[in-house]
């Protein structure tokens, strides 16, 4: 029995019941939808017990139980606290679940924050301001020049759109417009390279059907 | 006899590598020094020396490392003439290692610096380098902090009009009038995802006003502890406008973790149960433009919010309201009116102020020929 030659076959039945939803919801594609909602949880929960619980869990905890290292018995301590979560179980005990979350978010909070400073805030300002000490020195071109300074333009009208404690009147409003405009600009180029990209996954798709499944291309 | 051979052999070859390397004017690498890499975990330890003399014949380094009285083995690749300093990030964390710096000719002749003193790696408790970031930090808590106690003494701060947040009420209003439920979908962040927390703030409010209008609000997870967070909000959300019997934990449900099984699903429940409104608010990726279109040909109202700067284009162009990147953050204050989200919004303001004077202040003085203000970010950063 050749199971590739079923792959394919199963692949591309996949495939066409998934496109079947561009005409109307029918029961093929509520079968593929199904099968792969169900697929993907389970493969999900081998995945969090042999990348997640065995390696960062049982294996610490059981070399603590058997003496190897006693430090897995710190694991724990995270391990309790995970535990909290099955607390949504018990109605009685359902507030307990807020422990881990607040840890979690907090933790997220602390770990995101001075990076998004660093990367998004200062990191940027700075590189918007960097290009006028090379047209200070004269080393700039001129493409480079309007290059930077189309870019301050940009950045203080966009900052200026996202300023929500001012009412946007007068000059505030007009340079929020000005940001407004350069946003868009923005996303109609980021639209256009993203389409780009899926009308490339969409080709590889239909490569897939002709050439693998049907065979008629070469 | 063998063995006195080779001893006589290997220190012909010594003298002879030694007497090359004179003989061509190699000096050894001068002033090295190894010690513990600051502001790391104690996995690495750096080695600095002199430069080489312009002209000096030397065309290379090796870096040569060994433990206590063991043998001398080489430290990663050949390092080119110019370099002055290396960082070693494959030791052991409790061990020391004394470093040689080998210098090398084109005719492969070498020279060894002098031995250092033996070093550990050792772990810091604190990076020193961030305490700068960290200052900027605690000014910008400070301003949203400040900021909150003047909004809570009963000041009243004015928030811009934000259209796409002023037609949640229409949207949860045409779902209750046509008799269709609300779907609502945090996206494909994690719990403590930023743009996840502001979604989950969104949908509390939206959960107050489906309470009122019992209007059914379907709420699709992709994370199992979003989910949990989701119930909790929502349920409290019900209890707060006193109607916890109008609360249905099984309205909010997991799909599954994977992204486009994710989008596969919501679509389906799009599909069949064809809501009146729909939000999309959070982190998006890929799906976006699935999960829009498909919102958008069975006719709901749409209001989606996401920071996720690639996807925002085809929000714009499948939905009827879109809230852009820091939008999604102010949703929250502005549906909520809440003294404390006001005046976080208020000093999130101030810090803008702040970057807008940085930029406006640091294009002036680099054209002065002034760059602290470049130099001060560099060091923030």
């Amino acid at each position: 029995m050749d199971w590739n030659l079923i792959g394919i076959w199963v692949a591309a039945f996949l495939t066409l019941s998934i496109y079947s939803v561009l005409y109307r919801d029918n029961p093929f594609y509520r079968f593929a939808e199904h099968l792969f909602v169900g697929v993907s949880v389970g493969y999900g929960i081998v995945l969090s017990i042999y990348q997640g619980f065995i390696p960062f869990a049982w294996n610490p905890f059981f070399a603590a139980v058997t003496g190897e290292s006693a430090i897995g018995f710190i694991k724990l301590i995270p391990i309790c606290i995970g535990l909290l979560f099955f607390a949504r179980l018990s109605p009685r005990h359902t507030w307990l679940i807020r422990y881990p979350i607040a840890i979690l978010i907090g933790f997220g909070a602390g770990v995101a924050i001075p990076n998004v400073l660093r990367a998004n805030i200062f990191e940027q300002t700075r590189g918007t301001i960097a290009p006028f000490a090379e047209i200070a020195a004269g080393t700039l071109s001129g493409w480079g020049i309007f290059e930077a300074v189309l870019m301050v333009v940009g950045v203080i009208c966009t900052l200026t759109y996202f300023f929500f404690s001012v009412e946007h009147r007068g000059p505030v409003k007009w340079l929020s417009k000005v940001g407004i405009a350069f946003l868009m600009i923005g996303f109609g180029s980021a639209f256009g390279n993203t389409v780009m990209g899926r009308v490339a996954l969409l080709i590889q798709r239909v490569d897939f059907l002709l050439n693998d499944w049907l065979n008629i291309i070469s | 006899m063998i063995k006195i051979i080779q001893w006589l052999a290997i220190c012909l070859v010594l003298c002879l590598s030694v007497g090359t390397a004179f003989s061509q004017g190699l000096a050894p690498p001068s002033n090295v020094t190894a010690v513990d890499t600051p502001n790391d975990d104690g996995s690495s330890i750096t080695i600095t020396w002199d430069a080489a003399v312009e002209g000096g014949g030397i065309s290379g380094y090796q870096i040569l490392r060994r433990i206590a009285d063991g043998e001398l083995e080489a430290v990663g690749d050949l390092l080119p003439v110019g370099t002055t300093t290396y960082v070693d990030s494959g030791i052991e964390q409790g061990t020391a290692y004394a470093y040689i710096v080998r210098a090398l000719s084109e005719t492969e002749a070498t020279v060894d610096s002098e031995q250092t003193a033996p070093v550990e790696g050792k772990d810091e408790w604190f990076h020193t380098g961030k305490i700068p970031l960290f200052i900027t930090m605690l000014l910008f808590s400070a301003a949203i902090v400040w900021n909150i106690y003047s909004a809570r003494s009963g000041k009243e701060l004015f928030v811009r009009r934000i259209p796409g947040l002023e037609a949640v009420d229409e949207a949860i209003g045409r779902a209750t009038e046509m008799g269709r439920s609300i779907l609502y979908s945090t996206g494909l962040g994690g719990v403590s995802g930023v743009a996840t927390i502001a979604s989950m703030t969104i949908l509390g409010q939206v959960a107050r006003r489906t309470a009122d209008y019992e209007t059914v609000l379907r709420v699709p997870c992709r994370d199992p502890i979003v989910l949990n967070v989701v119930r909790e909000m929502v349920k409290t959300a019900y209890l707060e406008e006193g109607r916890p019997d109008a609360y249905n934990e099984d309205d909010i449900f997991f799909i599954t973790e994977s992204q486009f099984a994710y989008a596969a699903g919501v679509e389906g429940m799009m599909l069949r149960e064809k809501p009146a409104a729909i939000f999309l608010q959070g982190t998006f990726y890929a799906e976006s433009l699935i999960l829009a279109e498909t919102g958008n040909s069975v006719g709901a109202i749409q209001i989606a919010g996401t920071d996720s700067e690639h996807q925002l284009p085809f929000f714009i162009a499948a939905c009827d309201y879109t809230l852009i990147g820091e939008e999604l953050y102010a949703a929250s204050a502005y549906l909520s009116r809440e003294p404390m989200l006001l005046g976080s919004l208020r000093g999130q303001d101030w810090g803008k102020i702040l970057i807008f004077t940085a930029i406006v202040l640091g294009v002036v003085l680099e054209l002065s020929g002034v760059s602290w203000i470049t130099m001060l970010l560099q060091r923030v950063s």
